[in-house]
C-alpha cells in the first residue's frame, strides 16, 4: 500500500489498530483467566503488559509513515480555520494576491501562448529557416533572403537537409465572385509534407507543376474555401482566376494554417510562377526553411552549408562573392512584441512582489501577537521544526487560495487583454491557459505563500519561552519593528519604480506627439490599389490606367486632391536604395543610402509636405524627358553639405542614367514620431513615376497605393472611391485602406499602450503600498499605545504625538524613496533599450514622481498618526 | 525466570520475521511465540511488536490479512511476503556472521588473558 493510501484510509486503519490491539489484549486476558486470575484483574494485566494501548498506537500511527501528511493536512485545516475566523484579513489578503498572480498569469499566458509555444507544425525542433549570409553589411544587416539558384543547388548538395522554399505575392481573385484583393504564396510543391501538415481536402502540388510552364494549380485556404465556396466539395477541380492567370483547385489548406504572421488565402506552385527569378542568381526573393533529415545535426547542417557555399561563392563570383548560407532554428518571428511581454511581465511581477510585502507584514504582525500562543505550544514540547512547518502552511494556503482565485481571474482576462493589444497580436490563436500556465500560476502563488511566510515563520520562539509566556499582551515587537519598516521601505521602492516607469514612458510620448511629422496627418485617406490584371502586361496600358484611376478618384465628391505613392509613410514597406553624388561605382556596403518614393505630381499637395526650394513634379516629368528627382533637407545635407543641392546630378540604382535634383522638400518622419530620429535610413529622395522605365512598370504597378485628401471626413470616402477606381472591367479594387491619422496613432500604439499599463500598475503599485504602509504603522502605533500614554500624561501636545508616529514612516518611506530611486534609473535603462524614441531617464522625472508617492504614503500614514495623537491618556495607560 | 535479557537493537524485526515465516500468526501469537521460544530468556517489549509488526508490513516484508481464529474470533494474520523472505535469508546469514565472529573474540580474549 502507498503512503498515500495508507493516509487515504486513515480511519479504516485506525479501526483495524484499535480491533488489533484489543484482540491481543482480551486474548491474554483469557489466558490469564484460564491460568486462575480474576477476569478484571486479568483485564488490567493484559492492559499493562502491553504498556498503555494509546501509547502503543501513537508508535503504530509514527510507524504507518504517513505522519506528515497527517500533520500537513492538519496544519492545512488549521490554517482555513484561522483564515475564516478574521474575514477582514482573509479578504485583504486573497483580493491583493488573486490581482497579483491573475495579472501575472495573463502576461505569463500571452507570454507562453506567443513566445514560448513551438511552432505549430509536426516536430518543430527540427525545422530550420536558412538564409544567405555576406561576409559584409549593408543597411539592412548581412543576412538575404536565398536566390532560386542558390536554393537549387543547397537543395540539391544538401544531405543534412530536406528544403524548401516560399515567397509572399498578393493579387487579385477575380472569379469566382466579386474582384477581391488576396495574400497569396508561392511555394515548394514539398512544402507541406515538409512541415508535416496534412491537407484538409485534396493534394498538394506535383513536382511537375512545381517548374516553370507546369499546369497552374492552386491550394486555397480554408477562410476562402468556405467564403467563395461555400464549404461545398465541387471547389477540388474548379477553376480560380488570381491576376488575370486560371488555376485549377486541386487543395484546401487546414484551417488556421499560415507561414507568418499573415493571412494567405491562396498558394500557388513556386517554380511556375516566380519563373523570371529562377535562373537569377541576383535576385533575393525566397524563404527558405528546411528540416533535418533523420540523424542529421544542425552542426552537420552548418558545416554542409558552409562548404556549398564555398564551391558557390568560387564558381560564381560575381554573384555569390564573400557569400554564404547559414541555418538556425525556425522561430516565430513576433517582432517587438518580445520585449514588450518581457517588460509587462517584469511590470507586473514588481506588483505582485508589493503585494506580497503587504501580506507579510500583515502576517508579521499577526504572528507577533500569537507570540504567546507560539510559546505555550512549544513550551508543551512542539519542536521548532513542527512550528514554522505550521506557519508555512498557514501562508501557503494562503498563497494557494489567492492563486486560484488569480487563475480564474486570468481565464476570464485573458481574451480581453488580447483584443485590446495594438495592433495584431502575433500569434493571438495560440495564446490560451494550458498546463504549462497552471504550472506557473501554481509555483507563483506557492513561492509568493513560502515568501510572505518566511518572516512570521522565523520568528517561531525558541528561547526564553517564559519570558515570552510572562510578558502577556503587551510583548513589544521591537525587533519586528525593523522588519516591518524594510518591509514598508521596499514597497515603497518598488512603487518608485513603476512610478518612474510611467512617468518616463508619459513624458516619451508627450514628446512624441508634440514633435512635427512633417506632413498634414488630417483628412488624408491610402489605400493599395491593384489594377485590372488585363493591362498588367502592357506599359502603355498600365500608365493610362492610373491617369484613370487617379482622374476618377478626384471626381469622387470631397476629394481635393489625389496622388499615388508606391511606400506611405508609416505604414509598413519602404524602398531603400543607394546613391552616389559622383559617377564613380562604390562598393555595396560602402553607399549612402536614401528611402526612395516613386510618386505623381500631386504627391505634395496631398500629404502636405512643404516645398523648400525649387519645384515638384509636373507633367513635364514624362518618360522622354529629364530624369528628374525631389530630396528632403536631411538628404540634401547628406549628400552636398552646406552647398545648394539643387540642380546637381545624383546616380542611383534606377535607371542608369544620372538624374538631377529639381527640388527640396521638408524631411518626413517616416519611420513614424518614435522611431525616426533613430532610423538608420533618414533621408528622402522622390521620383515621378511617370519616369519608371518600362521594364520595371509592371513591379512597381504592383506595389502603388493610392493617397487622397478630403474636404470631408476621410473614411466617408471609402465607399464612393472603391466604386469610381472599380473600372471598366470592374476588376480593380483598393485595399489595405487607412487614415494617415489610424497611421500616425499606430506608430505610436506601442509606447501608447505600455505607459497605459504602466500608469495602471504604477497606481496599483502606490495604492498596495498606502495600504501597507497605513497597515503597518496602525499596527506599530497601536503597540505603543500606553507608551504614548505615557507620554501625554507627561504633557506631550497633539501634535507632537503626531509627529513622533509619522517621523518614524518618513523614515521607512525616504529609505524607500531612495532605493526605489536607485532601481528606477536602472529601469529605465531597460526601457531605453527596449522602447523607440525614450530617451535617458533624467533627474527630472524622478523629481516629478517620486514627491507624488511620498506624498501619498504620508497622508496613508497621517491617519494612524492622528488616531494616536487622539488618545484619552487615561484609558491608553489602563490598556496594560 | 532468573536472568531476563533485553534485545539487542534492530533483532526484533529478525525475530519477527522468524516465526511469521513458520506460517500465518497474529500479533499475540508472535508474543506468546517469542516468549516461549526464548525460553523466557528475551524480553519481549509487547508495546514495541506492534509499531514493528506495522512498520515491517509497511516496507513489504509482511503481509496482513484478517481471518478467524481457531476460538471463531477474527484476527489480523501476517504472513511473509517474498521480499521479507530474503530480507530474513540475508539478516540471518549476517546475524550468524556476528554472533560468530563474536564469540571468536570472546575465546581469544579468554586465551590472551593466562
Amino acid at each position: 500500500m502507498s503512503w498515500w493510501s495508507r493516509w487515504w484510509r486513515r480511519g479504516q486503519m485506525e479501526a483495524q489498530l484499535e480491533k488489533e490491539l484489543r484482540f491481543h489484549m482480551e486474548q491474554h486476558a483469557a489466558d490469564l483467566i484460564a491460568q486462575g486470575r480474576d477476569p478484571k484483574e486479568a483485564m488490567r494485566l493484559a492492559r499493562l503488559s502491553l504498556g498503555g494501548p494509546e501509547q502503543v498506537k501513537e508508535d503504530c500511527r509514527d510507524a504507518r509513515g504517513t505522519r506528515w501528511l497527517e500533520d500537513l493536512w492538519q496544519d492545512f485545516r488549521y490554517a482555513l480555520r484561522t483564515l475564516r475566523q478574521k474575514p477582514g484579513f482573509a479578504a485583504v489578503a486573497l483580493l491583493t494576491l488573486a490581482l497579483g498572480t491573475g495579472a501575472t498569469t495573463v502576461m505569463f499566458t500571452m507570454i507562453n501562448g506567443v513566445l514560448l509555444k513551438p511552432l505549430p507544425y509536426s516536430d518543430p525542433g527540427r525545422l530550420v529557416l536558412v538564409q544567405e549570409q555576406t561576409d559584409y553589411s549593408t543597411i539592412l544587416g548581412n543576412l538575404w533572403g536565398f536566390t532560386y539558384p542558390n536554393f537549387a543547388d543547397c537543395g540539391r548538395e544538401s544531405r543534412a537537409l530536406a528544403m524548401t522554399a516560399w515567397r509572399f505575392s498578393n493579387g487579385t481573385l477575380s472569379v469566382p465572385g466579386p474582384a477581391e484583393n488576396l495574400n497569396g504564396r508561392q511555394i515548394s510543391a514539398n512544402l507541406f509534407s515538409l512541415l508535416g501538415i496534412p491537407l484538409y481536402r485534396g493534394r498538394t502540388f506535383l513536382p511537375e507543376e512545381d517548374r516553370p510552364g507546369g499546369s497552374p494549380v492552386a491550394i486555397i485556404s480554408d477562410a476562402l474555401w468556405q467564403r467563395r465556396f461555400a464549404g461545398s466539395a465541387d471547389a477540388i477541380g474548379s477553376t480560380l482566376v488570381y491576376n488575370g492567370k486560371s488555376y485549377t483547385v486541386v487543395g484546401v489548406a487546414p484551417a488556421g494554417f499560415r507561414l507568418d504572421q499573415g493571412d494567405a488565402d491562396v498558394f500557388t506552385p513556386l517554380a511556375q510562377d516566380a519563373a523570371p527569378y529562377l535562373e537569377n542568381r541576383e535576385a533575393h526573393r525566397f524563404l527558405v526553411w528546411a528540416r533535418l533529415r533523420p540523424g542529421a545535426t544542425l552542426a552537420q547542417a552548418q558545416a554542409e552549408l558552409a562548404l556549398v557555399g564555398r564551391r558557390l561563392a568560387a564558381q560564381y563570383a560575381k554573384s555569390n562573392k564573400g557569400r554564404g548560407f547559414v541555418a538556425e532554428p525556425l522561430r516565430p518571428d513576433v517582432g517587438d512584441v518580445r520585449s514588450t511581454l518581457w517588460l509587462l511581465l517584469g511590470a507586473v511581477s514588481l506588483v505582485l512582489l508589493i503585494a506580497c510585502a503587504n501580506i507579510a507584514s500583515l502576517l508579521l504582525a499577526r504572528a507577533v501577537s500569537r507570540e504567546r500562543e507560539l510559546a505555550m505550544r512549544a513550551a508543551l514540547g512542539a519542536g521548532r521544526g513542527r512550528l514554522v512547518r505550521q506557519c508555512l502552511t498557514e501562508s501557503t494556503v494562503l498563497g494557494l487560495c489567492g492563486g486560484v482565485l488569480g487563475i480564474a481571474l486570468a481565464v476570464i482576462g485573458t481574451r480581453p487583454f488580447v483584443a485590446f493589444w495594438p495592433g495584431s497580436l502575433p500569434r493571438a490563436e495560440e495564446v490560451h491557459l494550458d498546463w504549462h500556465v497552471l504550472v506557473f500560476a501554481l509555483a507563483a502563488s506557492l513561492f509568493c505563500g513560502f515568501l510572505f511566510g518566511l518572516a512570521p515563520a522565523l520568528r517561531v520562539p525558541t528561547q526564553a519561552l517564559e519570558r515570552t509566556l510572562r510578558a502577556g499582551a503587551r510583548s513589544v515587537a521591537g525587533h519586528s519593528r525593523r522588519l516591518h519598516g524594510s518591509f514598508v521601505a521596499a514597497e515603497i521602492a518598488l512603487a518608485v519604480v513603476l512610478l518612474v516607469c510611467a512617468g518616463l514612458l508619459g513624458r516619451t510620448l508627450l514628446r512624441l506627439s508634440s514633435l512635427d511629422p512633417g506632413l498634414n496627418v488630417r483628412n488624408v485617406l491610402t489605400a493599395r490599389t491593384a489594377l485590372s490584371p488585363a493591362t498588367l502586361p502592357y506599359p502603355a496600358q498600365i500608365r493610362a490606367a492610373w491617369d484613370d484611376v487617379l482622374e476618377r478618384a478626384r471626381q469622387v465628391p470631397g476629394v481635393e486632391a489625389a496622388a499615388m505613392v508606391d511606400t506611405v509613410p508609416m505604414r509598413e514597406g519602404n524602398n531603400p536604395i543607394g546613391y552616389r553624388t559622383s559617377p564613380a561605382e562604390a562598393p555595396d556596403n560602402q553607399q549612402p543610402v536614401a528611402l526612395a518614393t516613386s510618386v505623381s505630381p500631386d504627391y505634395l499637395k496631398v500629404m502636405g509636405i512643404r516645398l523648400l526650394e525649387g519645384r515638384f513634379f509636373d507633367g513635364r516629368d514624362r518618360m522622354g524627358h529629364e530624369s528628374v528627382v525631389v530630396i528632403d533637407d536631411v538628404m540634401a545635407q547628406q549628400a552636398y553639405g552646406r552647398q545648394g543641392a539643387l540642380g546637381k546630378h545624383l546616380w542611383i540604382d534606377l535607371g542608369g542614367d544620372p538624374v538631377r535634383v529639381v527640388g527640396i522638400v521638408g524631411h518626413v518622419r517616416y519611420w513614424g514620431p518614435a522611431g525616426d530620429d533613430q532610423a538608420k535610413v533618414r533621408a528622402q529622395l522622390y521620383y515621378p513615376f511617370a519616369q519608371v522605365p518600362d521594364r520595371l512598370l509592371r513591379r512597381w504597378s504592383d506595389l502603388m497605393s493610392i493617397a487622397v485628401r478630403t474636404r470631408v471626413a476621410p473614411l466617408s470616402v471609402v465607399e464612393p472611391l472603391k466604386q469610381a477606381v472599380r473600372g471598366a472591367t470592374g476588376d480593380q479594387v483598393i485595399y489595405e485602406v487607412r487614415t494617415l491619422d489610424q497611421l500616425a496613432g499606430d506608430s505610436l500604439g506601442r509606447q501608447r499602450f505600455l505607459l497605459l499599463l504602466f500608469s495602471l500598475f504604477a497606481g496599483l503599485a502606490m495604492l498596495l503600498a498606502c495600504i501597507g504602509i497605513y497597515g503597518v504603522l496602525a499596527y506599530l502605533t497601536s503597540r505603543r499605545v500606553p507608551e504614548i500614554g505615557v507620554r501625554m500624561a507627561l504633557g506631550a501636545t497633539a501634535g507632537e504625538v503626531t509627529w513622533l508616529v509619522l517621523r518614524q514612516s518618513l523614515g521607512m518611506i525616504l529609505t524607500g524613496a531612495v532605493l526605489g530611486g536607485a532601481a528606477a534609473l536602472a529601469a529605465g535603462r531597460v526601457l531605453l533599450r527596449l522602447v523607440e524614441g525614450m530617451r535617458p531617464a533624467g533627474l527630472s522625472t524622478l523629481a516629478v514622481t517620486i514627491p507624488v508617492l511620498v506624498l501619498a504614503a504620508l497622508g496613508a500614514s497621517l491617519i494612524p498618526a492622528l488616531r494616536a495623537s487622539r488618545l484619552d491618556p487615561l484609558i491608553a495607560l489602563r490598556q496594560e | 525466570m532468573s536472568e531476563k535479557s533485553d534485545l539487542p537493537q534492530g533483532t526484533l524485526d529478525l525475530l519477527i520475521l522468524k516465526i511469521v515465516a513458520l506460517g500465518p500468526v497474529h500479533g499475540y501469537a508472535i508474543a506468546q511465540r517469542l516468549q516461549q521460544v526464548s525460553r523466557d530468556v528475551v524480553q519481549v517489549p509487547q508495546g514495541s511488536l506492534y509499531p514493528a509488526l506495522h512498520r515491517l508490513e509497511n516496507r513489504g516484508l509482511l503481509a496482513a490479512d484478517w481471518k478467524e481464529t481457531e476460538t471463531g474470533r477474527e484476527a489480523k494474520f501476517y504472513r511473509l511476503t517474498r521480499k521479507g523472505r530474503g530480507q530474513l535469508d540475508t539478516e540471518t546469514a549476517s546475524w550468524q556472521r556476528l554472533a560468530e565472529a563474536v564469540s571468536l573474540i570472546l575465546r581469544l580474549s579468554e586465551g590472551g588473558a593466562e
